[in-house]
């Protein structure tokens, strides 16, 4: 009997009686013999809850995490400071370990969560209607990409290059199912050279700041976009909405996300969550759950899962998606951070990143061998070309300490030897001089290898 | 009339619970405050010009920490949840979720890894996934094993894109799947997202997939048929070698719903039932807290012949690296014929780590008694309801040996004592236990779908089934107090007609 | 509405839909059966003035709290008319689906199409 179970032999031979057979192995003979296993699964013994804590801490020792060196990786999720307030929250049983709200009456705790949270998006966005979750941001976008297809029919996208690589190939897969072409819009000059757009095209798709970091002009493409009659996908960044234009306000119709950097851990890529706003007039369009307002039978306040039948349970072959099971714990983090923050908090937080990111920028274009690979407007991250070959200087950085961030060639071949380098509040002005400082010294010492052997 | 108590006690609210937090919010009050300014400032409209920048800062809530702690710590004792009580929920198997996950999921070696860390400083992270792929596969009987899709739609959905890639890969384009009638609703929405058309297949009077039916429809127009096995009705698929046999027949894909693996693992396995591709829900039978509606996970186990359609990237071992003659663990990118991605990055780690160390703890002996109790749970919970006479108006769906959830019909109910499923379900509340699945699968009428798990105990069970006849003995009394039940929880009823014609969904 | 009701002088079609005919033009709701099968209707969109529809087609939704189902034209014709009223209070259909919970009206293009249609005893016998 493992630790989880509780059947003795007594409450064994008491229940199997009560069924009416004589052993638990009766109780499966509906399966063909030739189906059943003869020996066990080849998974090994089990363990001991201490062993397999001792297990799980060794193959942690194994990871160089943003605790062991410092890191400016960014490209997407963000090595923010969590507080303390956000785990003592998800971690409580009643936040972790309940289902989907189905019986509101019990579970009005979530409910009303979802419904702050999907205030706070609303806020950020700009957008009236925002839903409680979806799984993260890449695969958002292309959830966005399938409500623009049952929303026009059109057979065409076009995304900017400057939408981060995993969406773009997101939206790819998926379109491929739909038939339908995913074109790209060249980045010049680190924004958006949009073509025109033609009335078979179903959205295009802007990020905000784009991957190299540069803050992106969206009202000239949704205006050209709504023109044709093409809806307009916005992947946000949620942080640099505290500063910037909402995109709501910019005529985007629906803006999608990665939500890791409110609140959530790194975790090696996951869960985390994507958000999801759209404007009242896709309203019945959103996918996923969606928290509403309502009265109970005595006229008190309460909330529940509304707007249903967009869904896979009801709708089935017509829902607006498929999903079922989204990120609920991870947009509570999420809620839970941005109210830690609040409305003066975010402002400063994220002012605080420009300034560093400024300063940052500043630092590096001044070494030698380092370019801008643009000179737009940044807010937490920025791009430069390295004049070495980038991975051999990243390697040396990691020998100091320093993460120096993403090397841009494998998605960019265009920017070879780029790097993208992500700033947040954990990163101080002492970090970004040793950044420079190590970054200076990588790049020397690979330029003089080279220029030794070519001697 | 005067609240009919039942035995749950709940927490009682204070007048202004329902307030938001963006209610509660006093201009001035903070949290958090940003540390000071440790750079040269420049002019924000330098950096930003005017016309990028909002006009106003975002009306986010301004509240103290004590206030936000309150505040959720409130919220909180207004949810029901599994830690405290019983949660039958047929098809979510809601087994316990042990401690010791959180404790190894917060390790800061997991927990704080950057997803596009350098593979060979991210060994222990992708030997967690590679040997959680590992153990998946030989639950599964499949050779190969994806962790990227996210939850058990989304596995679906890749399911279907593989079944694409593969035809396509044979020079052939075909515009169907079928689905049984009985299946979750994500199946349906799956394939209609995957760009196909769906075709339901009957289920017969036993509760098996009705074959003549299916033998009808398939064609060489048809790409996969899904199942579940046991079915989302509880029962196993006694045909499944024939349809394995109908469906291979005409070149389709077999597609396995992982949804009710809770049923037989380390008893039979889908491979060798002739499944092509499985999915599983991590955030079921390996205990992933549901976390109010999520994070799960939707890892993918398939055949040989589909593997070289798997997302990108895969997580492979490779016997020696550049720099040494170890084997090590990488990403692997080059993979000409694969779907693509479906997600960023390498999918929901965090929870690998959780259902890693739950298949480290039982180990094979292990995960066999998981099924075993399981289904020994359901058939026991069946059998306390018949003694306590609960069957009489809720008859079993099917007059067969249950697997590891059953289906009730409250249609004699209804018709005798005068209250539904639903009612029977928010009287359920008031004791303090959370109701089954109801209304699914669609089937059956005034459907119940029970589903204890394993890690309940026998009393429990006997509990469940006195409250249940307790409740049809006072129904028989007065059938008004089901039907205008719950009395006791933090909100009685709720309309929920009056929020889908008018939605309000945020705080204005 | 409490009690099932099936007006006489109103035309059905199997999927649950009446028809008013008029000179030509008709109009169009669903039928008691089908809002107690829908439960209470929150939303009903329909198609704009100058669409055609077609006998047998679906030409709309009808959404419930719990429900989504197709609404079938019962004849075929051009849409003259539609319940603005609905968007406001869909549950109209449940109070009166005969009469102000009405959906659309159309000009017909083949009144001889009414032939294929049920009167309201041979309708009701079918849901027995």
């Amino acid at each position: 009997m493992s630790r989880y179970t509780s059947a003795t032999d007594a409450d064994r031979s008491e229940m199997l009686r009560q069924i009416g057979v004589e052993s638990i192995e009766e109780l499966f003979r509906e399966i063909p013999a030739r189906l059943r296993l003869s020996s066990p699964l080849g998974v090994g013994e089990g363990l001991s809850e201490q062993e397999v804590y001792e297990e799980l801490r060794t193959l942690a020792a194994r990871n160089v995490s943003t605790e062991d060196e410092v890191s400016f990786l960014g490209a997407g999720m963000y090595d923010h400071y969590v507080p303390a307030l956000v785990d003592s929250i998800i971690l409580r049983s009643e936040f972790l370990t309940p289902y989907t709200p189905y019986q509101p009456e019990i579970s009005q705790g979530g409910l009303q969560a979802m419904f702050e949270y999907q205030t706070a998006i609303s806020e950020l966005t700009g957008l009236p209607v925002s839903n409680a979750s979806v799984y993260e941001g890449p695969s958002a976008v292309a959830a966005a990409g399938y409500v623009a297809k049952l929303a026009n029919g059109r057979r065409r996208f076009i995304a900017s290059r400057g939408v981060h690589p995993h969406s773009r190939e997101t939206l790819a897969t998926l379109a491929h199912g739909w038939d339908m072409a995913v074109e790209e819009a060249p980045l010049s000059g680190g924004t958006t050279d949009w073509p025109s757009i033609g009335d078979d095209v179903s959205a295009v798709i802007v990020q905000q700041p784009n991957f190299l970091g540069a803050v992106e002009q969206l009202e000239p493409i949704a205006e050209a976009a709504h023109r044709a009659g093409a809806l307009v996908i916005c992947a946000c960044d949620p942080l640099p909405l505290a500063v910037l234009k909402p995109p709501g306000e910019c005529g985007v119709d629906i803006a999608v996300g990665e939500g890791q950097t409110l609140g959530n851990r790194l975790d090696f890529g996951g869960p985390s969550f994507g958000f999801f706003a759209v404007t009242e007039a896709l309203m019945r369009r959103v996918p996923g759950r969606i928290a509403g307002e309502t009265q109970d039978a005595d006229g008190r306040r309460g909330f529940v899962l509304t707007l249903q039948t967009r869904e896979q349970h009801i709708r089935r072959e017509r829902a607006t998606s498929n999903i079922c099971t989204a990120q609920a714990l991870n947009a509570l983090a999420g809620i839970v951070y941005l109210t830690w923050l609040g409305r003066q908090g975010i402002v400063e937080l994220v002012e605080l990143m420009i300034q560093r990111t400024a300063y940052a920028r500043d630092r590096l274009e001044a070494i030698e061998g380092v370019t801008p690979l643009h000179d737009q407007p940044v807010v937490r991250e920025l791009a430069v070309g390295i004049d070495a070959p980038v991975d051999r200087v990243i390697a040396r950085c990691r020998e100091e300490g320093i993460n120096p961030g993403y090397a841009l060639g494998q998605d960019y071949p265009e920017f070879e030897d780029g790097l993208l380098v992500a700033l947040t509040e954990r990163r101080t002005r002492a970090d970004i001089d040793r950044l420079a400082e190590v970054l200076a010294a990588a790049i020397a010492a690979e330029r003089s290898e080279l220029a030794g052997a070519r001697r | 009339m005067s609240a009919p108590r039942g035995s749950a006690s709940w927490f009682t609210a204070a007048a202004d619970d329902e307030l938001t937090i963006f209610q509660r919010s006093k201009p001035g009050r903070r949290a958090f405050v940003a540390p000071g300014l440790d750079v040269p400032e420049r002019p924000l409209d330098e950096l930003l010009p005017p016309a990028l920048r909002r006009a106003e800062p975002p009306r986010l809530p301004e509240v103290s920490e004590p206030e936000i702690n309150r505040h959720y710590n409130r919220l909180s004792k207004r949810n029901f949840d599994l830690d405290t009580g019983f949660y039958p929920l047929g098809s979510c198997t809601m087994k316990h979720n042990p401690k010791l996950h959180e404790r190894v999921a917060a390790l800061p070696g997991h927990a704080k890894l950057h997803p596009l860390q350098d593979p060979a400083r991210a060994q222990g992270a992708l030997e967690v996934m590679w040997r959680l792929q590992d153990a998946l596969a030989e639950i599964a009987g499949l050779p190969h094993v994806s962790l990227q899709p996210s939850a058990g739609s989304h596995g679906e959905l890749a399911g279907v894109l593989l079944t694409r890639a593969f035809h396509e890969d044979r020079g052939e384009r075909r515009t169907k799947v079928l689905t049984p009638d009985t299946s979750h609703g994500t199946n349906p929405a799956t394939v209609t997202m995957g760009g196909y058309d769906v075709v339901k297949v009957g289920t017969d009077q036993a509760g098996n997939v009705d074959l003549d039916d299916l033998r009808s429809k398939a064609d060489e127009d048809v790409a996969c048929l899904m199942l579940t096995n046991p079915s989302t009705v509880g029962l196993f698929e006694t045909g499944i070698e024939e349809i394995a046999r109908i469906v291979h027949g005409v070149g389709a894909t077999l597609y396995y719903d992982g949804a009710n693996l809770n049923a037989i693992m380390g008893i039979c396995r889908p491979g060798d039932m002739g499944f092509d591709i499985v999915h599983f829900n991590l955030h079921k039978s390996f205990t992933q807290p549901h976390g109010g509606g999520g994070p799960g996970a939707g890892p993918i186990a398939v055949s040989e012949r589909i593997e070289p359609f798997l997302p990108r990237p895969q997580v492979v071992r490779r016997e020696s690296s550049e720099n040494g003659s170890e084997p090590y663990f990488d990403l692997d990118f080059d993979r000409p014929k694969s779907i693509g991605r479906l997600r960023g990055f390498q999918g929901n780690y965090g929870v690998f780590v959780r259902s890693y160390a739950y298949i480290r703890s039982l180990g094979a002996a292990g995960l066999k008694e998981v099924s075993e109790v399981a289904v020994l749970n359901a058939n026991y919970l069946l059998a306390r309801l018949r003694a306590e006479g609960v069957l009489d108006h809720l008859p079993a769906a099917y007059e067969r040996l249950c697997m590891h959830e059953f289906v009730l019909s409250g249609s004699p109910m209804k018709r005798d004592l005068k209250i539904k499923t639903l009612d029977l379900a928010k009287r359920l509340l008031d004791h303090g236990v959370h109701p089954p699945t109801v209304y699914f699968p669609l089937i059956v009428d005034e459907a119940l779908l029970i589903e204890p798990t394993e890690t309940e105990t026998k009393e429990t069970l006997d509990r469940f089934a006195e409250v249940v006849a307790e409740i049809l003995r006072e129904a028989r009394e007065d059938p008004e107090i089901a039907r205008n039940a719950p009395y006791t929880t933090p909100v009685r009823r709720l309309d929920e007609a009056a929020a889908a014609r008018n939605p309000v969904l945020r705080q204005t | 509405m409490a009690e099932p009701s099936y007006p006489a002088d109103l035309l059905y079609h199997a999927e649950h839909d009446w028809a008013r005919v008029d000179g030509d033009e008709a109009t169009f709701g669903i039928t008691w059966y089908a809002q107690d099968s829908l439960g209470e209707v929150v939303f009903f969109e329909a198609p704009g003035v100058g669409t055609a529809i077609t006998k047998d087609e679906p030409y709309a939704e009808i959404e419930s709290v719990k429900a989504v189902s197709d609404v079938f034209a019962p004849l075929s014709g051009e849409i003259v008319a539609v319940n603005e009223a609905l968007s406001d209070s869909p549950e109209t259909v449940n109070e009166d689906p005969y009469g102000d919970g009405w959906l659309v009206r159309v000009k017909l293009s083949d009144p001889s199409e009414t032939d294929q249609l049920m009167d309201a005893s041979t309708y009701e016998a079918t849901l027995q």
